[in-house]
């Protein structure tokens, strides 16, 4: 078992014609994804590396079963793409585009809470269940299949958590970044509850940053309700205050959000955290059920 | 991207919002003839900085007319110190001049983006003219907060709800609701990241104005407003982040002495803090992005090494898809071209790593290779011994 994706999804990459998307497409369908159809509107008829190309979500998923969606479309143009893949009926929707503006992701999120669609994203790496299918643009060949399920808002930290896991022979279930805007669709919390009903996950993984308070909603969570050892990173600990830290969301305001709050809430929530990133694998190792 | 109290005025006029009447300069020739436009006995000379607490730092003072030249000599060209500048304190460049306020009482309001809800909210507290913070670690009672739903927008029961809350006078209920909803409307329509009024003032005559305004716009949402974007003050910024920003680079300078490139912005995070934990001290943030092109690593090079603390470097590269030993060959022409004459210690990790490590070593130049970034940011602290 895993989480949200399998061997099973079949993927709609929106914006496949672009660079981006050409060559993760390729990628993932390289890993092993069942990459059915791409879509860029006014090129259907085209195929990428055999993939062929819609001008629609709503085509695609008529003429291919499209259930996932993975969105490489630019800033300007990506919320209308995930409304458009909501709209088609698609179930998991991963974007990873970076930089859409916050007043159109508050709208996208509003919007998506009254259809079926589950967002991932934006500005994340993607997901992935390894040995069946990656969902993103994480490099598919440092992970193997095992129990550890990766929750981060961050993607390359979450390559090093996953590189280190790996190193000591620890698979993981799935690996979701949950990115690192400030309004993102799918919440530690929601990654959680998914992990917590998962059979073959043991132990969970959960890497956060500065700013916002996701962490800590997680923390309580966790507290109340998860019944799984839980690890902990919270990077951006030597970040100024008021400085956006290259991601949208990982900023420090009005004495908000900080690095040590987190770890404080999370300490007190039963999270084993660990205050150097060089520690993660181990002290997963040292607590994994 | 932070913008001046002058310029969000000038937004918040767009939209109806009342501000006090004023102009900004930065000739203090001009402001005689502006305070006499203004036809008020007093008027505020206010320093034009990004930081708050200009009030305290000597940088608001309310004068007679015959007196504004004065001032705002003072005023105009002063470095003002502040809570929120450091002891370096900033230039002052421009100064706004306006019409004194026969103020009542001083409010608060504010609109942001209330994260745990994905959605905007109007925050209000009758402790007008406290830093917000302070009135939240305080007296968190003080403060009302309504979340908007942005499918329909502000509704005019949720700009009453705040106005009573308030204690709004009946008379100014009007005004102040209307106030309310636009500043929402602004808010979106100019893409604010945060829109503040500390204070809201009720003045004398019966009047609900923006005294002071501050605010920020969401850098992704700029592409769309062409307007705003010369709005950017390049004197707030550190000429090493503008040069970086040119090349598409996030860097952030710090106070210590081993720069940073990395890619991804939370593994640039996460390398702070490990030199830090490892007994060090970061000289920056910097992310080269997920490309980590030749071009992009001997930018980034040029930048560290432009901060005269640098004494180390330490890249950390988590390849992945990008190859190392392109990655590599970028280190090496961009460090040969650079001329550093630092150590450089490098941690690289993904596809083609030992192509990559053999190019490092036969380059013919000294650098520390590390193995993992625990090993990294030990070398980086012992190579300043």
């Amino acid at each position: 078992m895993s989480v949200l994706v399998d061997k099973n999804s079949k993927i709609v990459v929106q914006g496949i014609t672009g660079k981006e998307g050409t060559f993760h497409a390729t990628q993932c369908k390289a890993y092993g994804t069942q990459v059915v159809a791409g879509v860029t509107p006014g090129k259907k008829g085209q195929s990428v590396e055999g993939i062929p190309v819609f001008n629609t979500v709503e085509e695609a998923v008529q003429e291919t079963d499209a259930n996932v969606s993975l969105i490489f479309v630019p800033p300007p143009f990506a919320a209308d793409a995930i409304l458009e893949g909501a709209d088609a009926g698609i179930d998991l929707i991963v974007c990873i585009t970076e930089g859409i503006p916050s007043v159109n992701m508050i709208q996208v999120y509003r919007a998506i809470q009254n259809s079926g669609s589950r967002l991932i994203g934006p500005n994340c790496p993607g997901i992935i269940t390894p040995g069946q299918c990656k969902i993103g643009i994480m490099p598919g060949h440092i992970h193997i299949p095992g129990k550890i399920g990766v929750i981060s808002r961050s993607g390359t930290l979450t390559y090093e958590v996953v590189s280190q896991l790996t190193s000591l022979g620890i698979g993981q279930s799935t690996c979701i970044g949950i990115g690192g805007d400030p309004i993102i669709g799918t919440s530690f919390i929601d990654a959680l509850s998914l992990f917590n009903e998962d059979l073959e996950t043991s132990t969970v993984c959960m890497i956060g940053e500065i700013g916002g308070t996701g962490e800590e909603e997680a923390a309580n969570y966790i507290k109340e309700n998860f019944n799984k050892p839980v690890v902990g990173f919270i990077a951006g600990q030597t970040a100024p205050p008021g400085r956006r830290m290259g991601h949208a969301g990982a900023i420090i305001s009005g004495g908000k959000g900080t690095a040590e709050e987190k770890m404080k809430v999370m300490e007190e929530s039963g999270i084993t955290v660990c205050k150097s990133p060089a520690d993660m694998g181990v002290t997963i190792q040292s607590v994994m059920k | 991207m932070k913008i001046h109290e002058y310029q969000g005025k000038q937004i918040l006029e767009k939209y109806g919002v009342a501000v006090p009447r004023g102009r900004a300069t930065d000739k203090v020739g001009e402001v005689e003839a502006i305070a006499k436009e203004l036809g008020t006995s007093k008027v505020v000379v206010k320093a034009q900085i990004h930081a708050g607490g200009r009030g305290k730092g000597g940088g608001v003072k309310v004068v007679d007319v015959a007196d504004v030249k004065e001032t705002a000599d003072q005023i105009l060209g002063m470095t003002l110190k502040t809570h929120q500048t450091g002891p370096e304190g900033q230039e002052v460049r421009k100064i706004l001049i306006e019409e004194a306020m026969d103020i009542q009482k001083e409010l608060y309001i504010g609109v942001l983006v209330d994260r745990s809800k994905s959605r905007p909210a109007i925050m209000a507290s009758e402790a007008g003219g406290m830093e917000i913070e302070e009135v939240a670690a305080a007296a968190p009672e003080k403060i009302f907060k309504v979340a908007i739903d942005p499918a329909v927008g502000i509704q005019p029961y949720q700009a009453r709800l705040l106005a009573f809350k308030l204690g709004i006078p009946k008379e100014m209920m009007r005004d102040a609701t209307s106030f309310i909803m636009k500043l929402y409307q602004c808010f979106i329509a100019e893409d604010c990241s945060m829109a503040e009024i500390n204070p809201l003032i009720l003045t004398g005559d019966g009047r609900v104005l923006a005294l002071d305004c501050k605010m920020t716009i969401d850098d992704n949402a700029l592409f769309r407003h062409k307007d705003t974007q010369e709005f950017r003050d390049l004197n707030e910024e550190e000429p090493l982040e503008i040069e970086a920003s040119k090349h598409e680079l996030n860097y952030i300078k710090l106070d210590g002495n081993i720069g940073c490139m990395v890619n991804g912005a939370g593994l640039a995070m996460a390398t702070m803090d490990i030199i830090k934990h490892t007994g060090g001290e970061p000289a920056n943030f910097l992310d080269v992005g997920g490309g980590a092109s030749e071009e992009q690593v001997e930018n980034a090079f040029k930048i560290i090494l432009a901060d005269k603390n640098v004494k180390a470097v330490f890249i950390n590269i988590l390849g992945g898809i990008l190859r190392c030993d392109r990655l590599a060959t970028g280190v090496v022409n961009a460090a040969k071209k650079v001329k550093v004459d630092i150590p450089i210690i490098i941690r690289m990790e993904g596809t083609n790593m030992d192509e990559g490590k053999a190019i490092l070593n036969e380059s013919g130049m000294e650098f520390i290779l590390a193995d993992g970034m625990r090993d990294g940011a030990e070398k980086a602290v012992a190579a300043l011994k």
